[in-house]
């Protein structure tokens, strides 16, 4: 577990215990990932990290509504089908010409191959590239709590067998199945099936020493005082009743556009410049800015 | 271990935490790849695997706590070697020799907790602690329990002990192992109490709850009203979520020729691209009108409650409430939490005298423009205006330019047309309207009107 840990930080994301024993077990149990928080708390870095520590490709799959199989997991080249036709067109002709009688031509044309349903036809996506991939890959399916519930109950295959049914052509299975990471921002329940089908992550926001260290990895060049007076601001902001409290993300901007601005400690007139860096809504803004000299004295 | 790892999904279970056969295997998997030697890693390792939701995971810990804690006993210690001995002779008395003949009576004289915790916890197996349901069953079981760990020999070495001109001391140090033995066996089935039965009474009791009336006397016990406000708002989540579901049906409709025709023109004619016609989806909106009068005071807060719920979970909710007057309560349900927005509800406008006439009149007059053909009206009242004018054509009114009036009476069916009540008359004006008065009626209804008369 130590060992995953400092893999991870070696790739630059700082993960708590409970995030590597998470992950340990979807690795170990072949089992999906469904990494729920609040936005900016490193879900999709996870993924991305992952996969630069396995050394594996990652394909991404972000959802929408009105997202659908044929989006996400194969469509058929139909301008390359079209010509297909137009090309059997003119050779049918010849190829037909000389049988005898209409039964031995039919019997002539069964015995073609039929390439117009086939693989070379075949568009992969995202779903299918996945299970394709010979080595084993990581498959992130971003915020699936946006795609629909019909799609929801589509991905339950893929999830659980790491296999799909194309009609045309029956079912593909994967040769070394993907490792999965499912986010989810909580939009809305996802369904009882698909959760029963992963395991479960929920990343909350981080404690302060933690913090400091995700800044210091992802700031490299950051003073270790401005590390602390920052992050010590922003836990000191999550305690006040705002809209939208600042994720772990924004502390990472903060913290570089600090450097940009070659800042090295905190004062209340640069903190108000930058205010907006942090803080999203302007009645956040509105309601911290007079309070950001006590905030700052509170350490 | 594989039967302590069944205990503790039932345990699970009875804290509500959604545990499937497959989720069973998942965990035994677990066990298998993580090993028990790491605590912490057990914990997180078995929570990834089991527990799905936030509320979920603060259930396991909690769980987890309570049933992987065990008490340290608290045996008197054993007295050192000389004193033990005891008189001149090297020879043990009889009642030693019984002692020394009973393993319990052995671990308990040499103060050995483990040993004692280990056939506790067998003895507990053996007496079936795991299956208690009920609070009441908790003496009998710690009894059973006594027993099975062999109790009554102690009691007998104690009593002969005492008998013997020398075993005084034997027998209290005995008599305060069998104390202390006897309080960690009650804290023990407490403890499994705690674990598989108090989810179970809860269910029973919230099933209890959804059916008692609303209006009977005295009310909600107040012992009750935040399981009732919990339980009404898990229903207004729950119909919420059906209900936003439909909305987001219904986006496959026919072929739309034209759409489909206009993009074949890339593909030299040959339609590959299909197009759908989509249904316009309404927006639809709800607008609720609270009666909080006297006559309904025991409902009134019933059906605030419900209101703030419906107001969390539906995007347009216009809610009103009156007694005398009527004013939008909208503002209120927003900024307060449920029990402080109840409150401010019934201390504005609560109460007074019911004129019906008048709220409608009110209602006419400065909000008629928040009805109109996709909105739905719901009336919670009783219908009884205290003789005065019901204002009919009022009714009649709200009742042309709604898409559906729907009237939610918490008076049985039987009551309406008696005394002051107008419910009749304002049957007529109204799609449908129905006694409700225990919250599984609420359910019910509000779930056939959110799938007929909302729009979608």
């Amino acid at each position: 577990m130590d060992a995953l840990i400092e893999g991870l930080s070696s790739v630059g994301y700082i993960a708590s215990r409970r995030i590597a024993t998470a992950l340990y077990m979807a690795v170990n149990l072949q089992k999906p990932i469904l990494v729920e928080g609040s936005a900016g708390v490193g879900k999709t870095e996870l993924a991305l990290s992952t996969a630069r520590l396995l050394a594996h490709p990652l394909i991404r799959m972000q959802c929408y509504e009105g997202l659908d199989e044929s989006k996400a997991l194969y469509e058929w080249k139909y301008g390359k089908q079209l010509l297909y036709t137009q090309i059997l067109k003119d050779r049918m002709g010849e190829a037909l010409s000389d049988a005898p009688s209409m039964d031995a031509a039919m019997d002539r044309l069964h015995g073609m191959g039929d390439l117009f349903f086939s693989e070379p036809f075949l568009e992969p996506r995202p779903l299918m590239q996945a299970l394709r991939q010979d080595d084993g890959c990581v498959l992130l399916i971003d915020e699936i709590d946006k795609s629909d519930e019909a799609f929801e109950a589509f991905l339950l295959e893929v999830l659980s067998a790491y296999q799909v049914s194309v009609p045309e052509l029956g079912v593909i299975k994967a040769k070394t199945p993907p490792l999965v990471f499912l986010t989810s921002n909580n939009v809305r329940d996802l369904g009882d099936a698909l959760k029963r089908r992963c395991l479960h992550l929920h990343i909350p926001l981080p404690e302060a020493a933690l913090e400091e260290r995700i800044v210091a990895t992802r700031v490299p060049g950051i003073e270790a005082t401005l590390t602390k007076e920052l992050v010590a601001f922003v836990q000191s902001l999550r305690t006040l009743d705002l809209r939208k409290a600042p994720s772990i993300s924004e502390t990472v901007d903060w913290a570089r556009a600090l450097i940009l601005l070659h800042a090295d400690s905190l004062d209340p007139s640069m903190v108000r410049d930058t205010l907006n860096v942090i803080l999203k809504f302007e009645q956040d803004i509105v309601a911290v800015e007079p309070q950001i000299v006590e905030l700052l004295h509170r350490r | 271990m594989q039967h302590q790892l069944e205990q503790f999904l039932r345990a699970l279970r009875a804290a509500d935490v959604k545990v499937s056969p497959a989720e069973a295997i998942d965990a035994a998997r677990t066990i298998v790849a993580v090993g028990y030697a790491d605590r912490e890693l057990f914990k997180d390792a078995l929570c990834a695997t089991l527990a799905k939701t936030r509320d979920e995971v603060d259930r396991f810990d909690q769980t987890f706590e309570t049933f992987f804690s065990r008490d340290q006993f608290h045996l008197p210690p054993p007295p050192p070697d000389g004193e033990r001995k005891g008189g001149e002779s090297g020879e043990p008395s009889p009642a030693e020799e019984a002692a020394a003949n009973s393993p319990l009576a052995q671990m308990l004289l040499q103060g050995d907790s483990t040993a004692v915790a280990q056939a506790m916890e067998a003895a507990a197996e053996r007496a079936g602690v795991g299956e208690i349901r009920l609070s009441t069953q908790r003496s009998r079981l710690t009894r059973k329990l006594l027993d099975e760990m062999g109790l009554a020999q102690i009691e007998q070495i104690i009593a002969n002990a005492r008998r013997m001109p020398d075993g005084e001391g034997l027998a209290d140090r005995l008599d305060a192992a069998r104390r202390a033995l006897a309080a960690e066996a009650q804290r023990y089935v407490e403890r499994q109490h705690e674990l598989y039965a108090s989810g179970s009474g809860k269910a029973l009791r919230e099933e209890m709850l959804a059916k008692k009336a609303l209006n009977a006397d005295g009310g909600i016990d107040p012992v009750d009203l935040a399981m009732m406000q919990a339980l009404v708002r898990k229903m207004a989540k729950r119909l919420a979520d059906r209900y936003s579901r439909r909305r987001h049906k219904a986006h496959r409709g026919h072929l739309d020729v034209r759409k489909t025709l206009r993009r074949s023109t890339a593909y030299g004619g040959v339609p590959f691209e299909i197009a759908w016609k989509i249904k316009k989806v309404d927006k639809p909106s709800i607008v609720a009108i609270c009666d909080v009068s006297k006559s309904v005071a025991a409902a009134a807060q019933f059906l605030l409650t419900f209101l703030y719920s419906l107001n969390d979970v539906v995007d347009h909710l216009d809610a009103y409430a009156f007694s005398g007057r009527l004013i939008p309560v909208n503002d209120i349900l927003d900024d307060n939490g449920v029990e402080g927005a109840i409150l401010k509800v019934l201390q504005t406008i609560g109460f007074q005298q019911t004129d019906y006439g008048k709220a409608l009149e009110d209602f006419v007059e400065n909000h008629i423009d928040k009805v109109d053909r996709h909105t739905t009206v719901i009336f919670l009242g009783d219908g009884r205006s205290n003789f005065a004018d019901p204002r009919l054509d009022l009714m009649h009114l709200i009742q042309q330019r709604a898409r559906a009036v729907i009237w939610l009476n918490p008076e049985p069916e039987s009551y309406w047309g008696q005394g002051d009540s107008v419910m009749y008359r304002y049957e007529r004006f109204t799609h449908v309207a129905k006694q409700c008065n225990t919250l599984g009626q609420l359910e019910r209804i509000i779930e056939d009107v959110l799938r007929t008369y909302v729009p979608h």
